[in-house]
């Protein structure tokens, strides 16, 4: 069954809309895709792509537009919907039933019955699961079970159950983040083998070399917009990454200054399994230090093993030019180091508690009388001292915190790390969920703390969020650091090439 | 009382009407109805003696109830208050009548020893990472067994120490206020109750329990020794154990190593009927003392008119349903 490319294509998407509150995450996209073809899909994060693909597949409504498949106008209003007409996503994180084996895995809902319907015929789920495998030409056994296997098995099984709904279109959302190389290879000639089949793939990554691999076409977003189409193999890689990036930064302010010459935090040789691989780097006061690279570089986990969130495979870490072991959180706040999460609500905030408990959590051993009584008049005045500092918006001190706005929130805990006397502070995402108004309020509090004389690392999956703090980028990728920059001449082209540097081409 | 009834609102407090005084509000006035219910259609309920038996069968509960808040206001549960009381009465006759030790001594014993057991909960759900609901199952087997073994399976009891009763069915007040006949196992109740609200509220050890409650992650970042706190929070709902045990085996003049199981369903009843969420987080020590009031005056008044032992179970099953929706209900509100 072998089709060429033929005039109609298989999917068809025209002037694609689609808004969420305070955010137009699509503005009149296209996008199609024919029968046999690897199409990638690329774009920074928060381009839109993922947006696009979930209402290719159901997940989302669109606003305005149109979808057409064969040529066909269709509307898509479930998953379910999705997959009757032969639309499947291979999702980044996996969505099967660890304790179930592969085969009960890809029939979930659909199993052969036999006698009278009341029993599961796992004699004809294994064989048809078989047959999927085979056609796959892989060797994976149907009735072994799915968490024992590794994520690349996991993901063949993924595939094999979106076959079984006779995909002809499958989207896979960065289906090598967890792959080794030869796992790649792997998932590569299976690729290959369903493009014979006519099924047409839509590949969503950040890699270019794979681009170039297996890719027939690339559509670059940006910004919730159609860029371009391009041919994969006849595209420079320069040219992709300067259609993702696009808008010139040029009038953008930049970082001044390069922080002191007083080395407070270096980290020697860190590692944690495949997350962390050998990550070095220093840290001086009153600089900022950003962190740039695409989502799952390890980026996070390095903050978190530094703040002994996470325990180390190896590395030392030295505070004040003294190496320091640090095994915990309690650790590291009392070797003044902060971090803020991106995820506020789960590990910044106590969002139960008031504006005042919050700011003085990490401090509340030093407002005690008699060792044990809470001194909430004293709680009270220093909360209130940080609110007017920071400028938070409560309308008391006694306001639960869950009820302020992102950037307040991200205030309070700014507060809380700078009533602790943290002098090292790690923000994660400092302007995740904070909209564009309070984002300039944020970028203006780091710099007066940094030129107060903190060490600041920010780590940034916005561009021109890295560029417009930094006076130093760092830029991770699979868990390596793959380059430093100057934070006021770095471009955003000079990090995404370093950010989508492959081990491989390093090493 | 929370500080939130203290102060006044205008001092930029939050208003008198939160959540948590709604909840407690509403509690307050299901006890009033009910007595007033029972008072209307049950002839011997409101007399001063039916009084007194009220109050009695509500101490030992609304003790246990008080314990079992601080471990679910830190996000975890204890299932094994009931046995811990048992196995620290037990403690108790066998330090004043095995080994005839003064009253003080069988006090603290009792006391420590549900502290140790409760630390010792604390440390396998901290440190092994077990859940609490195990952790405890465990416990409430393991208490329960060691009353057993420690006792020889038989009561235990306190005729050698004549001011045992002094912990329970003696009435001290009724000597200074004559004819207030509130025995003193009930005074005890009030006075663990309102320690416990002051460390819930005005401590560092409140604080950081609400806080492991609402989210203990985000304690654990901020720097907290988050271990160290749980195994404490258990270590003091142990203690409060002890003080329960204390008070009901003084009631029966000795210790019974049967007694136990099932206390510690009626404890958490109490506490979730008093506003206390099973999520963590939340709850007040009045409101589970509110909530021991009620379930004992639904018993005593259903007995008093007449209705069948059984059907006061079947009752009290409801008005636990019924307490934790009216949380839901007003928790969506705020």
């Amino acid at each position: 069954m072998t089709d060429e490319p033929s005039a109609v294509p298989l999917v068809e998407m025209r002037g694609v809309e689609k808004s969420f509150p305070g955010v137009r995450a699509l503005q009149g996209v296209r996008f199609d895709l024919r029968s046999g073809e690897v199409h990638a899909l690329m774009g920074e994060n928060g381009a839109g792509k993922s947006t696009l693909m979930k209402i290719l597949t159901g997940v989302y409504q669109p606003d305005g537009g149109e979808i057409r498949i064969d040529g066909q106008p269709v509307t898509l209003p479930t998953p379910h919907a999705a997959q009757a007409l032969g639309i499947s996503i291979i999702h980044q994180e996996l969505f099967l039933m660890n304790h179930l084996t592969a085969a009960q895995n890809i029939f979930i809902g659909r199993e052969p019955r036999k006698g009278l319907g009341i029993f599961v015929d796992e004699a004809k789920l294994k064989r048809d699961a078989a047959a999927i495998f085979k056609r796959m030409k892989v060797d994976i056994d149907p009735g072994a079970e799915v968490g024992h296997m590794t994520v690349a098995r996991q993901q063949l099984v993924e595939i094999a159950k979106a076959l079984s709904y006779n995909a002809r279109v499958l989207v896979m959302d960065e289906p090598t983040s967890a792959l080794n190389e030869t796992e790649v290879e792997h998932l590569f000639a299976v690729i290959e083998d369903l493009k014979a089949n006519g099924v047409g793939v839509v590949y969503i990554t950040h890699k270019m070399d794979e681009v170039k691999r297996i890719a027939d076409r690339v559509t670059v977003m940006r910004d919730g917009q159609y860029i371009d189409t391009l041919p994969a193999a006849q595209t420079a890689m320069s040219t992709i990454i300067q259609l993702m990036v696009g808008r010139e930064l040029a009038d953008q302010h930049r970082a001044t200054g390069t922080g002191t010459a007083e080395e407070v935090l270096r980290v020697e040789g860190l590692n944690r399994g495949a997350m962390i691989r050998n990550v070095s780097f220093a840290l001086n006061r009153g600089e900022i230090l950003g962190f740039a690279g695409l989502m799952g570089a390890g980026r996070t986990e390095v903050a978190r093993a530094i703040f002994g969130a996470d325990p180390l495979d190896s590395g030392t870490i030295h505070i004040h030019g003294r190496e320091q072991k640090i095994a915990t959180p309690a650790d590291a706040v009392a070797n003044g180091i902060a971090y803020l999460s991106e995820d506020r609500k789960h590990f910044g905030l106590v969002t139960g508690m008031s504006v005042r408990d919050n700011v003085t959590m990490a401090s509340w051993r030093r407002f005690l009388s008699s060792g044990l009584f809470m001194q909430d008049d004293a709680l009270g005045k220093v909360a209130e001292e940080y609110v007017r500092k920071l400028k938070v918006k409560t309308p008391h001190i006694h306001q639960e915190t869950r009820l302020l706005s992102g950037g307040n929130q991200q205030k309070v805990v700014i507060a809380k790390w700078l009533l602790r006397d943290c002098d090292i502070l790690i923000f994660d995402e400092p302007t995740r969920g904070i909209d564009v108004g309070a984002k300039a309020e944020i970028y203006r509090l780091l710099e007066d703390l940094a030129a107060q004389g903190k060490a600041i690392i920010v780590i940034s999956s916005e561009l021109p969020e890295v560029l417009r703090l930094s006076h130093r980028i760092a830029v991770m990728c699979e868990g390596r650091i793959t380059g430093e920059l100057d934070g006021r001449m770095a471009s955003q082209e000079d990090i995404m090439t370093l950010a989508t540097q492959r081990s491989s081409a390093a090493a | 009382m929370t500080d939130t009834a203290v102060q006044p609102a205008a001092s930029g407090k939050p208003g008198f009407f939160t959540t948590q005084t709604m909840q407690k509000a509403v509690a307050f006035v299901v006890l009033v109805a009910l007595l007033a219910f029972f008072s209307a259609f049950a002839s011997n309920f409101a007399t001063g003696a039916n009084m007194v038996g009220i109050m009695q069968a509500t101490a030992v509960n609304g003790v246990l109830g008080v314990a079992v808040t601080f471990v679910i206001i830190s996000g975890g549960i204890d299932l094994s208050v009931g046995t811990m009381m048992t196995l620290t009465a037990v403690m108790a006759g066998i330090i004043l009548t095995n080994l005839g030790m003064p009253l003080p001594i069988g006090i603290l014993g009792a006391i420590a020893s549900g502290a140790f057991m409760g630390a010792i909960s604390g440390a396998v759900i901290a440190k092994l990472k077990i859940p609490p609901f195990i952790a405890t199952l465990g416990m409430m087997q393991i208490a329960r067994g060691l009353a057993l073994v420690f006792s020889g399976a038989k009561p235990i009891y306190f005729n050698d120490t004549p001011n045992y009763g002094l912990l329970s069915p003696e009435s001290s007040i009724s000597k200074l206020i004559p004819g207030v006949e509130i025995p003193n196992g009930v005074m005890i109740m009030f006075i663990v109750a309102i320690i416990a609200s002051i460390v819930l509220n005005r401590t560092i050890i409140g604080r950081m329990i609400f806080a492991l409650g609402s989210n203990e992650e985000a304690a654990r970042l901020s720097g907290i020794n988050v271990d160290r706190w749980k195994i404490l929070t258990y270590a003091i709902c142990g203690g409060i154990c002890g003080i329960a045990g204390l008070i009901v085996s003084s009631r029966l003049n000795s210790a019974q190593p049967a007694l136990g199981l099932g206390y510690e369903l009626d404890a958490i009843a109490a506490a979730v009927i008093g506003g206390t969420s099973l999520a963590g987080g939340r709850g007040t020590v009045i409101g589970t003392i509110i909530g021991a009031f009620i379930m004992s005056v639904l018993t005593n008044g259903l007995r008093v008119m007449g209705v069948l032992e059984e059907w006061k179970i079947v009752v009290t099953g409801v008005i636990i349903i019924v307490a934790v929706f009216i949380d839901i209900v007003l928790r969506k509100k705020a």
